[in-house]
């Protein structure tokens, strides 16, 4: 059960020399280049088609390599960045209050309470401004001034205003733009499209990364493709947990089976546990809605002072409110991060004090606000979540406070990856979400967008050349015997999942997983708790390969074969993310073991051991992971305790 | 709740396709359309039968990748929403309930409810983007857009590439989807140097897929989840003429 520790492979992120504020264009002026009339010969593999993938695939065809871009959805418009609302950062200081490059790079380390790399993060906080330009003039629709120019919010975790958006849309608009720009590239030629298809394993040639072998969605086909590189862009794996605000198609197999292959996994237990979301309902419920978290720029989070107060909100006057947030950090009221915004929330429900039917929930009121700022102000900033939360509960927000609880929603843990985003197997790149890269054990509100994007439109365009200029491209085909390896790999586990005939449905143990994992891997974890998730998830685990039904062909459409593939590999993950989480005996950011606390119930970290990345390398089926470190060195931003009091 | 469910299953592109009667149980009103019919897959799974294949994702209302005809409506009777934010308190326990695919000649079923919107995503390609390489943007401020046009073309940009326009429309026109993105990008000024040009190629595309002509029904409107407006086909239409205007040269 105990990890296998070790550090005897040295993790090489390959951060360039010389002052913060002038790595990334050192290293710009230094990588290796292919020139103009090379990149033709290259063929480049992007799966996913995000904000990462897209802006990835877009900006590689556009040099001029060729693209081979895969996705599951029917089309690249439909991945879950689509779903973000709120807005993305960006360092103009366009507001005059003080922002800059720096304090964008300073807030996002200390969200995440330093446990991220500082080159990178410095890297992203430059890179920030460049892609509000680029969005803009590819005609994303941000909210703008009466004079004509770009508004900006404030968001959790900052206090300056420095969140660009569109409406509630802003993850939408971002990746319309991002998809207009790969759909100009289809058309071109430079990028081939493969929609429907899943990504079951990546092929490894000379410790190289060569190619994928996808399942055609469609018609059941398994597929190979061959490349000079791959670049892998999936996204998170909050759906371990069953219900989160993922999309129901979200999953960790692309990613996971990359770890089967050789890429290391760093962090794997910091999950974010998003504050805004719709509080759980029935049985039958598929996902967790979030409702954007810049409605706490307006919205005051309050509980009753009485436990077990069932008045309806409106009857429960002023002076018997408790606005625990604001009571708790006066200095960012109820703009705190994420991480401290759920912890809380959590808190006061554990003691009583929750509201709605089940107890699980918080108030989020915005009568003081439409009071102060009228009703229309309030339905321009936020009028479809309002909507939406009408849609779904029958309530009105403009009249009854929303009921809000936290929910599972993004995953700082993913593939390590260096300064070039290549993860431990050559030739091998992971980007956005599904890198464990910038934001450490927290994200802030906001900067997954912009993470996503800075990864795609300007770091891989710039560092994938360095690789392929050392690497010409030698003619390999998918004639290759690695390739029927894989396909037959596959084939395999397809015919053994379709076998077993059992009792129990696919989204039954996927549910039975999420359980486990919410109730032990969750908002709050301990080492008793850990250790129990470990032995029920290897128990499920067990059952599932015995007693899983999965009906239909191979050779076909088959939705419950899609989901029983991945929910075998969640089997998996679950249980590195629970032992990630029982071997950091700290608490930092989004990862709370009850063990360590401040007096005052905060998170303690523990930087004399901890300050370093978790990165855990596979050894097969029978033997538990190795944990490797990464040492995290702050020489700019000088690790402190987080306050927001 | 329980409801009696009429299903068109249809085994793939080229086999004919039925009705196929189902009933379901212990519904919870705040269920939402498809969390009912998840439901009704664990059941058939359990029976050993095909689970009834349907797409989704997001399942709140944004990536557009369900939608149903329910009850010979495109995302079903509730106004504004898609099919995954369609709750099933909004129907009278007991009801039978008509559950179809989105129908078009460019839209051909895969399996069941599910089709190939993939034409959509070709007439983007035809032209739906302003040509701007990664790294030549101006600052973002250096162009102010007034608030209104902005505004305006976020009413537009709000499409999410659905379909219902199309299976609502006795044409299967795909006419309001293709003008809600040619009156973004002729909207903002970013978008003008190419307005001519992408106009044309993208009516050319969205006829080369067989999508019908508009005739001025209004039923895309109605069906459309985000409630993009019908003023934006009239824009795509003075797009048209002026580009036409001003020379097939503008449009090469």
């Amino acid at each position: 059960m105990s990890a296998n520790a070790s550090t005897t492979v040295v993790l090489d992120a390959k951060i360039p020399k010389g002052p913060i504020e002038d790595k990334w264009s050192n290293h710009k002026a230094s990588v290796k280049l292919v020139s103009p009339a090379n990149k033709r010969k290259y063929t480049i593999i992007v799966v996913g088609t995000g904000l990462a993938g897209a802006s990835a695939a877009a900006s590689l065809a556009e040099l001029g390599y060729n693209v081979l871009n895969f996705c599951i959805q029917d089309s690249p418009r439909r991945a879950h960045s689509v779903a973000a609302q709120g807005g993305i950062n960006a360092a103009k200081n366009y507001q005059n209050d003080g922002d800059s490059v720096y304090r964008l790079f300073y807030d996002t380390i200390k969200g995440g309470d330093y446990r991220a790399r500082e080159a990178n993060v410095y890297r992203l906080a430059e890179l920030s401004v460049n892609i509000i330009d680029q969005a803009v003039a590819q005609g994303v629709p941000f909210a703008r001034e009466y004079g004509g120019l770009l508004a900006n919010r404030s968001f959790g975790g900052a206090q300056v205003s420095r969140t660009f958006y569109a409406r509630g849309q802003t993850g939408q608009q971002l990746l319309l733009g991002a998809y207009s720009a790969l759909m100009r590239q289809v058309q071109a030629g430079k990028v081939k499209l493969y929609p429907r298809r899943e990504m079951l394993d990546l092929v490894v040639i000379d410790g190289r990364a060569r190619g994928i072998v996808c399942r055609n969605l469609v018609t059941g086909e398994i597929e190979k493709y061959a490349g000079d590189a791959v670049c892998l862009a999936t996204g998170g794996y909050s759906t371990v947990f069953f219900l989160s605000t993922n999309a129901v198609n979200s999953n960790a197999t692309a990613a996971w089976r990359c770890y089967k292959k050789g890429a290391f996994f760093a962090n794997p237990c910091f999950t974010q546990i998003h504050p805004t979301c719709l509080p759980q309902a029935g049985a039958g419920q598929s996902k967790l809605t979030l409702m954007s978290e810049s409605l706490r720029n307006d919205g005051r989070v309050w509980v009753p002072k009485k436990k077990g107060d069932t008045r309806p909100p409106d009857q429960i006057p002023e002076s018997e409110r408790d606005y625990f947030l604001e009571r708790r950090y006066p200095a960012f009221g109820n703009l705190v991060p994420r991480d401290i915004a759920s912890r809380a929330a959590k808190a006061v429900c554990d003691e009583g004090y929750g509201v709605g039917a089940t107890g699980r929930a918080v108030y989020l009121d915005f009568s003081d606000a439409i009071r102060r700022l009228g009703v229309d102000v309030i339905r321009e900033r936020y009028g479809n979540l309002f909507q939406m939360y009408y849609e779904i509960t029958g309530e009105d927000p403009y009249k009854v406070p929303m009921r809000i609880y936290p929910a599972p929603h993004y995953t700082m843990g993913g593939l390590w990856v260096d300064y070039n985003l290549m993860t431990t197997i050559p030739g091998l790149y992971a980007l956005g979400e599904a890198n464990f890269s910038d934001h450490g054990a927290n994200r802030l509100g906001a900067s997954a967008l912009m993470q996503g994007l800075a990864d795609g439109y300007f770091i891989i365009p710039v560092t994938i050349g360095d690789f392929l200029a050392d690497h010409r491209p030698d003619g390999l085909t998918t004639d290759h015997p690695a390739f029927d390896e894989s396909v037959r790999a596959i084939q395999d586990q397809v015919r053994r999942l379709l076998s077993i005939n059992g009792k129990r449905t696919v989204r039954e143990f996927h549910w039975e997983l999420g359980r486990i994992m919410w109730d032990n891997v969750g908002m709050s974890r301990n080492e008793k708790g850990l250790k129990q998730a470990i032995s029920d998830i290897r128990a499920l685990r067990e059952e599932f390969w015995k007693d899983v039904k999965v009906t239909g062909s191979a050779d076909d459409f088959n939705k419950s074969l899609e989901f029983a593939g991945r929910v075998a590999d969640f089997l998996e993950l679950g249980e590195l993310m629970a032992m990630d989480a029982l071997d950091r005996a700290e608490s930092c950011g989004g990862h709370f073991r009850e063990e360590y606390q401040t007096p005052d119930g905060e998170a303690l970290r523990r930087d004399d051991e901890f300050c370093h990345v978790s990165v855990w390398e596979y050894l097969g089926e029978d033997n538990a992971a190795r944990r490797h470190k990464e040492p995290l060195v702050f020489e700019y931003a000088k690790p402190t305790q987080r306050s927001y009091k | 709740m329980k409801f009696h469910l009429k299903i068109w299953r249809q085994a793939g592109p080229d086999q004919p396709g039925r009705f196929v009667d189902y009933t379901v149980d212990d519904i919870s009103p705040d269920m939402s359309f498809l969390e009912m019919l998840d439901q009704l897959n664990e059941q058939l799974v359990k029976e050993n039968q095909d689970p009834i294949a349907f797409d989704s994702d997001c399942r709140e209302g944004i990536c557009g990748t369900c939608g149903l005809v329910i009850n010979g409506m495109a995302h079903g009777p509730k106004l504004g929403c898609t099919t995954c934010e369609l709750r099933m308190r909004h129907f009278p326990d007991g009801a039978t309930i008509t559950v179809e695919p989105f129908r078009a000649d460019a839209f051909p079923v895969i399996k069941d409810l599910v089709v190939d919107r993939s034409a959509l995503d070709r007439i983007i390609a035809a032209g739906g983007y302003i040509s701007v390489n990664t790294g030549s943007a101006p600052d973002a401020n250096s162009v102010p857009v007034p608030k209104h046009v902005a505004e305006e073309a976020m009413d537009a940009a709000a499409c999410i590439g659905c379909g219902a326009c199309v299976a609502a429309c006795p044409n299967a026109s795909a006419s309001l989807f293709t003008a809600a993105k040619i009156s973004q990008l002729a909207l903002l000024p970013q978008g003008h140097p190419e307005r001519e040009r992408r106009v044309i190629k993208m009516v050319e595309q969205m006829d080369l897929e067989g999508f019908g002509a508009c005739s001025n029904h209004g039923e895309c409107e109605a069906a459309c989840p985000k409630g993009i407006s019908i003023t934006n086909i009239a824009r795509m239409r003075r797009e048209y003429v002026r580009a036409i205007k001003n020379g097939a040269a503008a449009a090469r």
